[in-house]
């Protein structure tokens, strides 16, 4: 049963960034549990319902290095991965490396770039380096990406292929604070201002332990029983297109595994998968109708399995 | 429609039900009314497009109007809504309209018992093999949609095995049902329509016409099995009616004087008897066309004055007969002189011209007479046709000395006619000639294709003698049958006339496994339960004793299917069972697991529900998910079996 030796870094965590980010604490810990898995984190959501703030505050409790950018339609690949100029004084070129060269990078509405850019993005995410001009660079370690979108339907963007999204650990979507979160926001008046006054949780270097931690911990035969049964219900259930990917697969056992590690338990149970299942599943399941699994599609997919 | 309510169909379900409805339904189409055929088809695909779009269903309101809609229509249709016909044609309208209001579990389990019963009505209507095969496989289906619509989520195929796996279990039951379930005599189904319906076959009278139209068709008018032996095929007659009265266009039976229809004739046979049986379908009429001449009966079955073997009552089902019968006999030496007189009987003044050739013969013995007869038409330029030329009022005249072209019955009309006109005693006979034998279970099968009509002479000191006209003019017709005997561009049944051997071969395959379904399936009688249960040591069972053996038997049987699926169910373990009688006993207090949720999960939920039980659950659910899902031991298993055991008390003594 849960020690309170490696839950606290966690649990101290999340209670920091609910102080920032009011009514979302599901939505935080499905976002830490993402870092903690080593995946990418796509937030999607309408502007201002507090997409950057979420990523920003993460960076700065983890005590990562930060780096952000505001992705827009004129926007070149070497805007993110740096460039090479001319330095007089050494006779020679001089790499400066671009944003992407940081620990937690915020891509700041990633669907208004074109797909060219996207993709120098998207590929600096699943090498973990970065080449141009015939040099190899590696990325920092850890090194996360939290993109954010705008629900593609709105005007100039350029939806992400699903083939693109599949290289994102969990998404997320906020929504609107409740009520209550509403009128606290409204009294304390955002918390913007406050970012940057937010203290670290964690040193240099205490987060990686944690990444090994979380996914040292135990998945029995009967969890992963579970798991495959889920994932071929989702390849036979007729309303989508295609069913969940292997990728897919290992993403959920991952991101559960993060989910029960920040519960503080040390064995993956049934209602951790189903806790994540909807992050790592409605991206990149399409319906036969056409649009996305909305959250009662995935609902459907776990009563329709049961526990082995 | 709300999906969330755990009550809610699986939408991945709804093709299995619209499989079931359109498997259960649809070979009524062929005698249902068009329009409610156009009604099912439509609501089902109807329903298959909203399931496919996921719509909602049709309004309460509107499912209602077309409810009392088509009641009326069928109402009018038939005319009441009582009956056989009219009550099958509201259960497949139920079946059409039903899945259209298919939004409950509960919904869908109506669906499937509908399919089940109307499975049930097409015995009304058919016993043939090809429809028990189809019933066969839409039970299976039917078991399959139980099966999907109980959670099994498996593949398709994987499903309809499972499905086929349980009937197969339950083969044992239906095959012990089926021997010592006590029989009622009589078919099942035999409601008044069926019997009466009509039946093609012999007819009581013979005009011309009357047995060519008869032999095109290839359906079967009976099989026989012999005992050891078939005789010759020249001598396979098949007595039906004797018809001694003509009124110058129709043979038909006289109806005897009250005292000659109880007389019994008298037969001396020689040579060999031949024992068979025979199977006669249903023709509703009480002749029971036995070889000539019968010399042992079927209980029941009375021999007419004229030789026909006549059963008590119309044939309304097929049946089947033991016979006796000699080919070589003397019957009736000494007929009456009633019979006689009406063996002589012509009508007046009609075919002078016949009457003039038999007058020159009248000094001539009568066996003499009837040679001259028959090398007339084996010498002049007679024609053995199916396609006559139409006689006039004189036909005999017409026949004998301007067409000569005919039929079975022509010859033997104007045979008669010529012997009687002659002053010899002679009548018609019709029946069945010839046969064929199904090399697959050795049964002779006699087609209506092979009807015929000969001739019966009375010569003194010898009875009644047997003579074929037909075969004068075309002896390919007794020796070989119907095929060889016609000219070639004759019209035939497609099934006499059938060449291609794999087709012929096909074809005796087929017949002998509709015989051996019309025996042994159909035709399973109390006599027959009889038999068969006394080859297994049950000498004269009643119906007490059956149903003690039918007790015994599928109490083994049972036994043997449990012993059979009992090392195929995996033993759980310890801390699984414990865990579901844990969640068992709160299901019968009303708290319910869902089987998809986990144990945490439940926990957390009865806390809300059930809050004086949140510590013992909450102990029990985190025991069985340390044991279930981490490295937990033998101490969290009693642990866990503990609560099991605490939860009644605890349970009874809250408030």
């Amino acid at each position: 049963m849960p020690t309170a030796n490696h839950h606290s870094p966690v649990s101290r965590i999340l209670a920091a960034a609910d102080s920032v980010i009011l009514g979302k604490s599901n939505q935080t810990r499905l976002a830490l549990c993402c870092l903690l898995a080593r995946g990418h984190l796509l937030i999607e959501d309408l502007p201002g319902v507090g997409k950057t703030t979420l990523a920003h505050t993460l960076a700065r409790l983890l005590g990562l290095q930060f780096a952000r950018i505001q992705f827009t339609s004129d926007m070149l690949p070497a805007d993110i991965l740096g460039v090479s100029i001319f330095d007089r004084e050494r006779n020679g070129f001089r790499f400066l490396p671009g944003p992407v060269f940081s620990q937690v990078l915020l891509a700041d509405e990633i669907n208004r770039a074109t797909p060219r850019t996207q993709s120098a993005l998207l590929e600096a995410m699943e090498e973990g380096q970065v080449t141009t001009e015939g040099e190899t660079r590696p990325l920092p370690e850890p090194f996360f990406v939290i993109a954010t979108q705008n629900p593609s339907h709105q005007i100039g963007t350029f939806p992400l292929p699903e083939s693109q999204l599949d290289r994102f650990l969990l998404r997320l979507d906020l929504g609107y604070p409740d009520r209550q979160a509403e009128r606290a926001l409204l009294e304390t008046g955002g918390s913007r201002e406050r970012l940057p006054a937010l203290p670290a949780c964690l040193g240099n270097g205490e987060f990686a332990p944690l990444q090994r931690q979380a996914a040292a911990v135990y998945a029995s035969a009967a969890l992963l029983d579970y798991v495959q049964l889920l994932i071929e219900a989702s390849r036979r259930e007729q309303r989508f297109v295609h069913g969940l990917s292997p990728r897919a697969a290992l993403a959920l056992l991952a991101a559960a595994r993060a989910w029960a590690f920040s519960d503080g338990r040390e064995m993956v149970l049934p209602e951790d998968v189903q806790a994540v299942l909807p992050a790592v599943a409605r991206h990149r399941l399409r319906l036969v109708s056409g649009s996305q699994a909305d959250g009662e599609d995935i609902a459907a997919l776990i009563r329709s399995v049961r526990l082995p | 429609m709300r999906p969330s309510s755990p009550q809610a169909i699986d939408q991945a379900a709804v093709p299995w039900l619209l499989a079931v409805a359109l498997a259960t339904a649809s070979p009524h189409g062929e005698h249902l009314p068009p329009w409610l055929s156009v009604l099912f088809a439509a609501a089902l695909l109807w329903r298959l497009w909203l399931w496919w779009q996921r719509q909602p269903l049709p309004p309460r309101w509107l499912l209602a109007l077309l409810v009392l809609a088509a009641l009326a229509g069928i109402a009018w249709q038939y005319r009441s809504l009582l009956g056989r016909d009219s009550g099958v044609a509201m259960l497949v309208m139920f079946m059409a309209l039903k899945p259209l209001e298919m939004k409950t579990r509960r919904d869908a389990m109506v669906v499937v018992m509908l399919g089940f019963f109307l499975l049930l009505t097409h015995y009304f209507y058919s016993q043939s093999i090809p429809t028990g095969l189809w019933l066969l496989a839409s039970c299976t289906l039917l078991t399959a949609a139980l099966i999907r619509l109980h959670g099994g989520s498996q593949p398709p195929a994987a499903i309809i095995r499972q499905a086929g796996l349980l009937l197969l279990q339950a083969l044992p039951f239906m095959l012990i049902l089926y021997l010592l379930f006590p029989r009622v005599s009589g078919p099942l189904w035999g409601l008044p329509q069926d019997a009466h319906a009509g039946r093609s076959g012999l007819s009581n009278e013979m005009a011309p016409g009357s047995i060519s139209n008869l032999i095109l068709s290839g359906a079967i008018a009976f099989r026989s099995h012999f005992a050891s032996g078939i005789p010759e095929k020249s001598d396979l007659y098949w007595r039906g009616p004797v018809l001694d009265a003509y009124d110058g266009l129709t043979w038909r039976a006289s109806t005897p004087a009250a005292g000659r229809a109880r007389m019994v004739p008298v037969v001396e046979a020689r040579g060999t008897p031949y024992s068979y049986s025979s199977i006669i379908e249903a023709h509703g009429q009480r002749w029971l066309l036995a070889l000539d001449v019968a010399t042992s009966l079927p209980a029941g079955a009375v021999q007419a004055p004229t030789l026909e073997v006549l059963a008590r009552e119309p044939l309304r089902a097929r049946s089947r007969f033991v016979f006796t019968s000699s080919v070589d006999y003397h019957a009736n030496r000494n007929e009456t002189a009633a019979a006689l007189q009406q063996a002589l009987a012509l009508p007046p003044t009609i075919n002078p011209r016949a009457r003039a050739l038999a007058d020159q013969w009248k000094s001539r013995p009568p066996a003499r007479i009837a040679d001259a007869v028959l090398s007339l038409f084996r010498n002049e330029d007679f024609h053995y046709t199916l396609r006559p030329p139409l006689l006039g009022a004189d036909a005999v005249d017409e026949f004998l000395f301007g067409t000569r072209r005919g039929f079975c019955e022509h010859y033997a009309s104007a045979f008669v006619f010529l012997l009687r006109a002659a002053g010899v005693p002679a009548r018609v006979v019709a029946g069945y000639q010839g046969g064929e034998v199904n090399p697959v279970d050795g049964y002779l099968i006699v087609r209506q294709s092979d009807a015929h009509a000969w001739a019966e002479v009375w010569l003194a000191g010898e009875g009644w003698v047997r003579y074929d006209p037909t075969a004068a003019v075309a002896p390919s017709r007794i020796e070989q049958g119907i095929v060889a005997a016609l000219p070639q561009d004759e019209p035939l049944p497609a099934i006499v006339g059938l060449d291609a051997d794999w087709l012929r071969q096909l074809r005796y395959r087929w017949e002998a496994a509709n015989n051996a379904w019309n025996q042994w399936v159909l035709g399973y009688n109390p006599q027959r339960q009889r038999d068969i249960l006394s080859r297994f040591g049950m000498a004269n069972p009643d119906w007490q004793g059956m149903s003690a053996a039918l007790a015994v038997l599928s109490g083994v049987a049972l036994l043997l299917v449990t012993v059979w699926t009992l090392p195929r169910r995996r033993r759980a373990d310890p801390a699984q069972r414990a865990w579901q009688r844990y969640c068992k006993a709160l299901a019968r207090r009303g708290v319910t697991r869902a089987a998809w949720e986990g144990p945490l999960a439940f926990a957390r939920r009865v806390a809300v529900e059930r809050p004086q039980l949140a510590a013992l659950t909450s102990d029990a659910a985190r025991c069985y998910a340390a044991l279930r899902y981490g490295r937990g031991d033998s101490e969290q298993l009693l642990v866990l079996q503990e609560c099991v055991h605490r939860l009644p008390a605890r349970w009874r003594n809250s408030p």
